[in-house]
This record gives structure tokens, C-alpha cells and sequence, in this order.
């Protein structure tokens, strides 16, 4: 009796060890957890905070008259005359109406530069699309100089300077206060290319540059992927030569993705003659790289379903053929395409090898095809930046917001499927 | 029957692969004599002719020099206790074993006296003559006509719509499956109950109008009332077609066979007509494990 009583003592306590031990191993993982959360909130907390005001553009709206004289220009659809007209003139005109008594050259200079630099070609392109509004006074929105925005939007910011003349200040202040300089959400960012001036640049051309490069890439990772992982999960005997093919395609994955950069530069560039920055061949470098994660997770994916299925065909007398398209790879596809979205949301965010193939170039243009120059998100993002003007810091973190919108829809879309199609057995 | 029932789950429920002890006093190998099988393994004009099968998984010698005829429209089960190789056995019948890298099997097996292992031969052709059900039912995550109506599609046994749907229907009859399933056949077969999806894998298994079935502990994952409808199906069935049947269950195995074989460690220890083997057994291994001293 008291030996039992004295077992049932020393379990006891063992119970109170192990509870003990317990509830620390949850808080550790609580812990975790925790870190991984915070890191998480403050890196969104400090992009959205950096990058929201990259959604909104600062206008000047000017009451202009497009005067021929003053313009030098008498038929706007002349384009010699257009090439050689002073399309700056009306826009001084307006802001000196505005704020009279500037005579002096310099300083009519600097009430100039509160337009921005395109203020000129906007008024040209309206002459030109309508040239009979030529003499007339017409009500124009411009962007106004990136310097000005960014008064506008950071004065009271320390990361900022300000790059304006007190008399420049002045002015900004007193035609915010009339209401000539407004702030307004920024579609110029969602319409155009990259440009030299903040407030004229925009993502969309990047965007179009990422998607096209992913449907590159999709259109051969994931056939290649699927059907390299049926082969090796389904056909293939296992010998040495499949371990060792095995075992490399598990190395690819773990190259770093400059060297893929680099095999591109030297294959499809250097050997097959194909342009730089180009979709196509960023698609195919980044399809390389994201084979061997898609190898991987379809044959888990292949794996995954239950041998019963297999043999209930086979004991039907379905061919290995039949066996694999009619049972294995339909009830494998939701975790293929999972593990291949999940490779395209790498491939979406990757850099490095799009560097060394030129996609880093300074385009303008909005790409129109697979052959035309094109930048990529990531890319665009690092070009902004690094680069010198402030204007671009915010449109960075703008950007970031964008490629992160991308990234989580395609992560959600790859959770949706897999809850879809999920089979249960 | 209720009585027995009882007993045939609580057997299921042993854990596989549990070692074999033989209590006797001699060990069971210095009793088998191999390739020598009391009782009557052989018949006239038998559906299957197997002679000194021998099948290796790797090194393993898992089946021994087994001689052993199956009658037409005979239905024989095979008893044994676990790891005695009768699935593996019941295997080469319609070489399900050969998805398995390294099994290998030796030995003159005919259907009809034609070579099942024939290198020229198509398997698939093999098992559609040859069909089977597994342990664990297996429908496909599909239809139910789906499932009945694949084996018929991949060997293109109807050409109509029309058909097709008489096949499905009359499997689903013979598998006495069709009042339950004959609303909802669009309806995904993972949602029956197990009694039912076994059932309709059997239909599944009739729609190809196989000559032989081979069912591997077809009730072993059953409760007593599907497995009693299972056994009552098999009854039917016996009268068109050779059964081979794989059981864990001495009742089940009394139940529904014609004649039984006990498997020993590899061996065919003895085969006999059913009731000979369970009221006057020969072999004193086959005694042992009937009279539940082991297994």
C-alpha cells in the first residue's frame, strides 16, 4: 500500500515537471512567433508609411492663354514651327497673373520651375491634337515640379529637404492657399512608364514587363516541371543515373539566382543571339529557375496520392499510361499547381539574374510584346531606389506595395486552389 | 451468423505483421515439408494451373514452391496467419505484383492454359479478364457512375451512351448496389459508407466482366452488417464466376468457400474442401491454427 501511495507521489510530481516543461515549450513557440509577427507589422508599417504618399500627385491648375505671338507659333500643325515654339511662355504668363510683380528673368525662371519640365510638351500635345484652341484660354492641370511635391507633401518631414528658394516657398504656400496647387490621387503612377521626373513616373510599364515575363516563364516551368516529375516519379527506373538526376535537381534549387542570370547572359544572349531586356528571355531564365521547385512540389504533389488509387486502375486493367493521366495527375494538379504558383511568386520577385540580362535598363516606353524592351517590378524598384532624386524614394516604397499586392494575391490564389480542389480520401 | 460476427471484427482488428508463434514444441519449418501440400490441390480442367510458384522480394523467399489448381466458378479462399504470403500469392494471379521493383516470381502459372507470365502477354488484358478488390475500399474520388463506368470506357466495351449506362446498371444490380445508388449516381463516391463503397468497387470489378475476381480481405475494414451483405454478394457471384478470396476471418472463409487453402510461412500447407478443413483438418499446422492456437 505505501509503496503504491509513494509510486503515485513520484508520478505526481513527474506530472508537475512535465506540465511545467510544457507550458514552457508553448511560450517559446509563442515567442517565435511573436518575433516573426512584429518583423512583419514593422516592415509593413514602414513600406505603407514611406510609400503611401508615392499614390498621390501634386497639380497646378493654370488658367493659360495660348497665345501665337508669345509661343512664336501661328499654325500648331506645322511641326517645324511646333519644333522651334516656346510652349513655356503661356505657362509663365499664367503664373505671373498669379503672382504679379516678378519682372526680374532669374526670378521668372524660378516661378517657371513649379510646373513640372513636361508642363511645356503637355500644352504642345494639346495644340497639336487641337490646334483650333489656339488663341483661346484654356483651364490646364499640370504636374507640378517634383521639388514642389515633395515641399508639398513633406514639409514637416526630417527625411526630406527641401530643394526650394525661400521665394519659391512663398509662392508654393500662397497658391496652395488659393488652391492653384492641389493634391490628388496619383493615376499618372498607374498609366505610365518610367521617366526621369518623379512625378511623371509610373509602374504600369513594369507591370506589363513582369506579367509577360511570367507568362514566359509559366508557359515552360510548368509543363517542363510536371512532366520532368511524372517521368521521374511515374516511368523512370531507379538506378543511379535517376538518384543522380535526383540529387542535382535538389542543388538546383538551391543555386543562387545570379548564376541563372549568368547562364542566361551567356546561352540565350551570348550564343542564341537573342535581345537584351527582353520578356522572353527574362521569362526563360527565370523558367529555370523556378523548374526545380516545381520538379519538387509536383512530385510530392505525385506522391501524395494514395497507392489504393493507383491500384484500383491497375486492377481494372488501366494501362500505366491510363493510371498516371486519368488518376495520378488529376488528383496531383491542385498540389502542382500550388507548389508552381508559389515558384512564379519567386520568380515575380527575383532581381539579380534580370540584372545581368539588361532588364535594368531605363525604359520609357510601356512594353507592347515579348520581344520589346521591358523592365520588371523588382527591377524598377531597385531603380528607384537608387536613385538621387527624392521623388523616387516614396515611388519605391510604392512600388514594394504593388509587387507585395501581386505576391500575397498569388499566394492567396495558391491557398484558394489547394482548399478547392483539395480531395479528401 | 450474428454470433460470428463479432468475432470477425475483433480479428480485423489485429495489428498486421504481429510475429507468428508457434507454440509448438517442434518449430513450424521441420514440420512443413516444402512443395508437398496435403489435401486436394489439384482438379480437372482447372481455371487456374499454378505450379511450384516461387516468389522473391529481393532476397526474401516469400513464397515457397507452391503446386495448387483453382476449379472454374470455384470460390476458395486462402487462410493463414499474417505475413504467411497469401496476398502475395493471390497477387501473381493477375500480376498486380509487378508494379513492385523487386518482386519476382518464378513457376508455371496458366489461365486457361495460357502463361499469365507470358513476357508477350498484356497485363492489361490479363486483368480485365482477371479483376480485383482490395483490402481498404478504393473508389475513385469521382462519380459512382464514373467508377463503374471506367473500367468498361478504357477498354472500350461500350460503344453508346446507352450501353454504358446498362453496364453501370447491371453491375450496380449485381453488386446489389442499385436501390441504394441509382438516385444519386452523379453523386461522389467517397460519400458512401464503407459497406457501400466496397460494394461498388466489386461493381466496379464486375463491369469489365472479368472471369476470375480476386477479393484481398474484402471486408477486413467492413462492420458484421456490410460484411454480411458483402459475403452474401459473393455467394451470388460464385455462380458466375471463380473467386479467389483472401480472408483473415476462419468464419468468413467457412462461410462463402467452396474449398480452403491454409498458407504457412510461405508454404501451401494444405488445401481441402471447406468443411473437411475446418471439421477434420490433416495437417497438424492447419489444426493448430484453426483451433485458434495461433495466428
Amino acid at each position: 500500500m505505501t509503496d503504491q501511495r509513494s509510486q503515485a507521489e513520484i508520478v505526481r510530481q513527474s506530472l508537475k515537471r512535465r506540465y511545467r516543461k510544457e507550458r514552457r515549450f508553448r511560450a517559446y513557440g509563442m515567442l517565435a512567433i511573436a518575433i516573426a509577427l512584429s518583423a512583419l507589422v514593422i516592415l509593413f508599417a514602414d513600406i505603407i508609411g514611406k510609400g503611401y504618399t508615392g499614390f498621390i500627385k501634386t497639380t497646378i491648375t493654370l488658367d493659360v492663354h495660348l497665345d501665337g505671338e508669345a509661343m512664336y507659333l501661328d499654325d500648331p500643325t506645322d511641326a517645324d514651327q511646333r519644333s522651334m515654339a516656346d510652349f513655356n511662355a503661356p505657362i509663365i504668363t499664367a503664373l505671373g497673373d498669379l503672382i504679379p510683380g516678378v519682372e526680374d528673368r532669374a526670378a521668372q525662371r524660378e516661378l517657371s520651375r513649379l510646373v513640372g519640365s513636361y508642363g511645356s510638351s503637355q500644352i504642345r500635345d494639346l495644340l497639336r491634337s487641337q490646334p483650333e484652341l489656339l488663341g483661346t484660354t484654356q483651364t490646364v492641370t499640370f504636374l507640378a515640379h517634383d521639388r514642389v511635391s515633395v515641399y508639398v507633401k513633406h514639409a514637416d518631414n526630417d527625411n526630406y529637404s527641401v530643394r526650394l528658394s525661400d521665394q519659391q516657398i512663398e509662392w508654393v504656400d500662397y497658391l496652395v492657399e488659393r488652391g492653384v496647387i492641389k493634391t490628388a490621387f496619383n493615376d499618372v503612377f498607374f498609366q505610365s512608364g518610367d521617366s526621369r521626373e518623379p512625378s511623371n513616373a509610373g509602374i504600369l510599364g513594369a507591370i506589363i514587363g513582369s506579367l509577360l515575363t511570367m507568362v514566359v516563364t509559366l508557359l515552360i516551368a510548368f509543363p517542363v516541371g510536371v512532366a520532368a516529375a511524372v517521368y521521374l516519379e511515374e516511368f523512370a527506373p531507379r538506378n543511379k543515373l535517376t538518384d543522380f538526376i535526383e540529387v542535382n535537381i535538389n542543388n538546383l534549387a538551391a543555386v543562387p539566382s545570379i548564376i541563372f542570370g549568368l547562364l542566361g547572359l551567356a546561352v540565350f544572349i551570348g550564343l542564341f543571339g537573342m535581345p537584351r531586356s527582353v520578356p522572353v528571355v527574362g521569362g526563360l531564365v527565370l523558367a529555370l529557375m523556378t523548374l526545380p521547385t516545381i520538379i519538387i512540389s509536383s512530385r510530392a504533389a505525385i506522391k501524395s496520392v494514395p497507392p489504393s488509387i493507383r491500384e484500383a486502375a491497375e486492377g481494372i486493367g488501366a494501362s500505366k499510361m491510363q493510371v498516371v493521366l486519368h488518376h495520378v495527375v488529376p488528383l496531383a494538379m491542385p498540389g502542382m499547381m500550388t507548389g508552381s504558383i508559389i515558384g512564379m511568386a519567386q520568380a515575380l520577385g527575383e532581381t539579380a539574374p534580370l540584372l545581368l540580362i539588361g532588364m535594368v535598363a531605363f525604359i520609357v516606353e510601356i512594353p507592347d510584346g515579348f520581344f520589346s524592351s521591358a523592365t520588371v517590378l523588382p527591377v524598377q524598384i531597385y531603380l528607384w531606389a537608387s536613385s538621387a532624386e527624392q521623388g523616387f524614394i516614396e515611388l519605391a516604397s510604392a512600388g514594394i506595395m504593388i509587387l507585395l499586392t501581386f505576391m500575397i494575391s498569388m499566394n492567396a490564389l495558391a491557398i484558394w486552389l489547394r482548399k478547392r480542389l483539395e480531395r479528401r480520401w | 451468423m450474428n454470433t460470428m460476427n463479432p468475432t470477425i471484427t475483433s480479428e480485423t482488428d489485429m495489428p498486421e505483421n504481429t510475429a507468428v508463434p508457434v507454440q509448438e514444441e517442434r518449430p513450424a519449418e521441420t514440420i512443413i515439408e516444402e512443395g508437398k501440400t496435403v489435401g486436394k490441390p489439384f482438379a480437372d480442367d482447372p481455371k487456374f494451373k499454378l505450379r511450384n510458384v516461387e516468389v522473391f522480394y529481393g532476397q526474401d523467399r516469400a513464397i515457397k514452391n507452391i503446386s495448387l489448381d483453382i476449379g472454374r466458378n470455384e470460390v476458395i479462399s486462402f487462410i493463414g496467419p499474417s505475413g504467411c504470403g497469401k496476398s502475395t500469392f493471390l497477387r501473381c494471379l493477375n500480376r498486380m505484383n509487378d508494379s513492385i521493383d523487386i518482386c519476382r516470381v518464378k513457376g508455371q502459372l496458366m489461365i486457361d492454359e495460357h502463361d499469365i507470365y507470358d513476357p508477350k502477354r498484356d497485363v492489361v488484358e490479363l486483368r480485365a479478364r482477371v479483376g480485383m478488390v482490395f483490402q481498404k475500399p478504393n473508389p475513385f474520388p469521382k462519380s459512382i457512375y464514373d467508377n463503374v463506368a471506367y473500367g468498361p470506357r478504357i477498354h472500350g466495351l461500350a460503344n453508346r451512351k446507352s450501353d454504358l449506362d446498362d453496364i453501370v446498371e447491371n453491375s450496380l444490380r449485381k453488386a446489389g448496389l442499385w436501390e441504394e445508388a441509382k438516385d444519386r449516381l452523379d453523386a461522389t463516391a467517397t460519400g458512401m459508407s464503407g459497406g457501400q463503397q466496397q460494394r461498388l468497387c466489386i461493381a466496379r470489378a464486375i463491369a469489365v466482366s472479368p472471369e476470375v475476381i480476386l477479393m484481398d480481405e474484402p471486408c477486413s475494414a467492413l462492420d458484421p452488417i456490410a460484411t454480411a451483405k458483402v459475403e452474401e454478394l459473393i455467394a451470388e457471384m460464385s455462380e458466375s464466376y471463380t473467386i479467389v478470396i483472401v480472408t483473415h476471418s476462419m468464419q468468413q472463409a467457412a462461410r462463402v468457400s467452396n474449398r480452403t487453402a491454409y498458407f504457412h510461412l510461405g508454404h501451401l500447407v494444405e488445401v481441402n474442401d471447406t468443411d473437411k478443413v475446418f471439421t477434420s483438418p490433416e495437417h497438424e499446422l492447419t489444426e493448430s491454427y484453426i483451433t485458434g492456437r495461433f495466428g
